[in-house]
């Protein structure tokens, strides 16, 4: 394996990683749900993607072919990130979740 | 240098996990909860992923697919029955 | 009958033909005649949940479109990062942003976007597809939010299906 290519890898893994435990410590300090909705949608998101990369560069740096299936896993799940956030959000407001005190604006119920 | 990287990335993944665990028990509301076991899934998605590479193989790769596939169902279901009371109308 | 046989989607299809052969690893006559099943029975199936044809005028916008929501995502992801582990706590906003843009597709393809960047997840959407609630994580005020929404996202989406 090239030396450039160790690099990448270790540099997309740590990334991850690091963005996956940022978007786990959003999810368990922020102060109410729709705020903590932010952390899982982007900052998880983009640590899986990142380690998806890593995974990618691995196996096609080990000969052999470029790995379909990570690169499906992640549009999939670019995908599917806001529609879960919205849908939750939708639930939250229908349910009448409670926000932080420093919120401005109300969520509307139709 | 890539296996201590990859141990460390294991290690902050499993970090998340718990943390996500926690949001799980302590909730408040539902939402809550079902947003804690959203996140979990893709973090059980990024664990399959390192395991691959440590064990240097792409055998797991599908069910990381169905897990990703399901998992997001699984969502929609449960976020649709918090709003309406019913999955399928 | 015949017209039965035709691809309504034929955008649809083609993803779905090239999706199958992706996944099946290797494309080989068997998953080749999958794929064509695929592609000409999920269109007929979800014909109904399509309100209409989507209406893309320039589509060679996209990709560009594309690079620069992906730029966003890394951008905003640091953003939120620092945001999450600095202790000053956030200073949440509901905005309702008022959508210029009509079509269903342009309008869900907006909320994506809207999720997936700087700080902002996108909420509810009103009745008349008119109102779009957005709740940022940490704004000064509804206009700083509504302008960058407006100015990155929405005009080159205008631009797009106008």
């Amino acid at each position: 394996m090239s030396q450039l290519a160790e690099y990448t890898i270790c540099f997309l893994l740590l990334l991850g990683g690091a963005f996956t435990l940022v978007g786990a410590i959003g999810l368990a300090r922020l102060p109410d749900f729709f705020t903590r909705l932010h952390g899982p949608t982007k900052a998880t998101t983009l640590g899986v993607g990142a380690i998806m990369l890593s995974s990618v560069i691995y196996f096609s740096s080990q000969g052999e072919s470029i790995g379909i299936s990570e690169i499906l896993i992640t549009v999939f799940l670019f995908m599917t990130a806001p529609v879960s956030a919205n849908i939750l959000a939708k639930a939250a407001m229908h349910i009448g979740v409670k926000t932080a005190e420093n919120t401005e604006g109300q969520p509307w119920e139709q | 240098m890539i296996d201590t990287v990859l141990y460390l990335t294991i290690g902050m993944v499993t970090l998340a996990a718990l943390l996500n665990v926690y949001r799980l028990i302590k909730g408040p509301d539902a939402p809550d909860r079902v947003l804690a076991l959203d996140t979990l899934y893709i973090n059980a998605i990024a664990l399959i992923i390192l395991l691959g590479i440590t064990l240097g193989t792409r055998m797991y790769l599908e069910s990381a697919l169905l897990i990703a596939v399901m998992g997001f169902v699984g969502t929609v279901a449960l976020a649709k029955y918090l709003k309406r009371g019913s999955v399928i109308e | 009958m015949l017209d039965r046989l035709s691809f309504p989607q034929p955008w649809l299809s083609l993803i779905l033909f090239l999706t199958w052969q992706l996944l099946s690893e290797g494309v080989s006559g068997g998953s080749v005649v999958m794929g064509i099943v695929l592609a000409w029975a999920i269109p007929q199936i979800t014909h109904g949940f399509w309100p209409e044809r989507p209406a893309f005028i320039s589509p060679w916008r996209m990709p560009a479109y594309l690079l620069r929501v992906i730029k966003d995502i890394i951008v905003a992801s640091f953003q939120v990062a620092k945001l999450i582990l600095s202790p000053r706590q956030p200073r949440p906003v509901f905005v309702c942003y008022p959508l210029e843009l009509e079509h269903p597709l342009a309008i869900s393809i907006l909320a994506s976007t809207i999720s997936l960047t700087p700080g902002t997840v996108s909420a509810d959407i009103s009745d008349d597809n008119k109102l779009l609630l957005v709740h940022a994580l940490d704004a000064a005020s509804d206009e700083e939010v509504i302008d960058a929404i407006r100015t990155r996202y929405e005009k080159p989406l205008l631009e797009m299906f106008q």
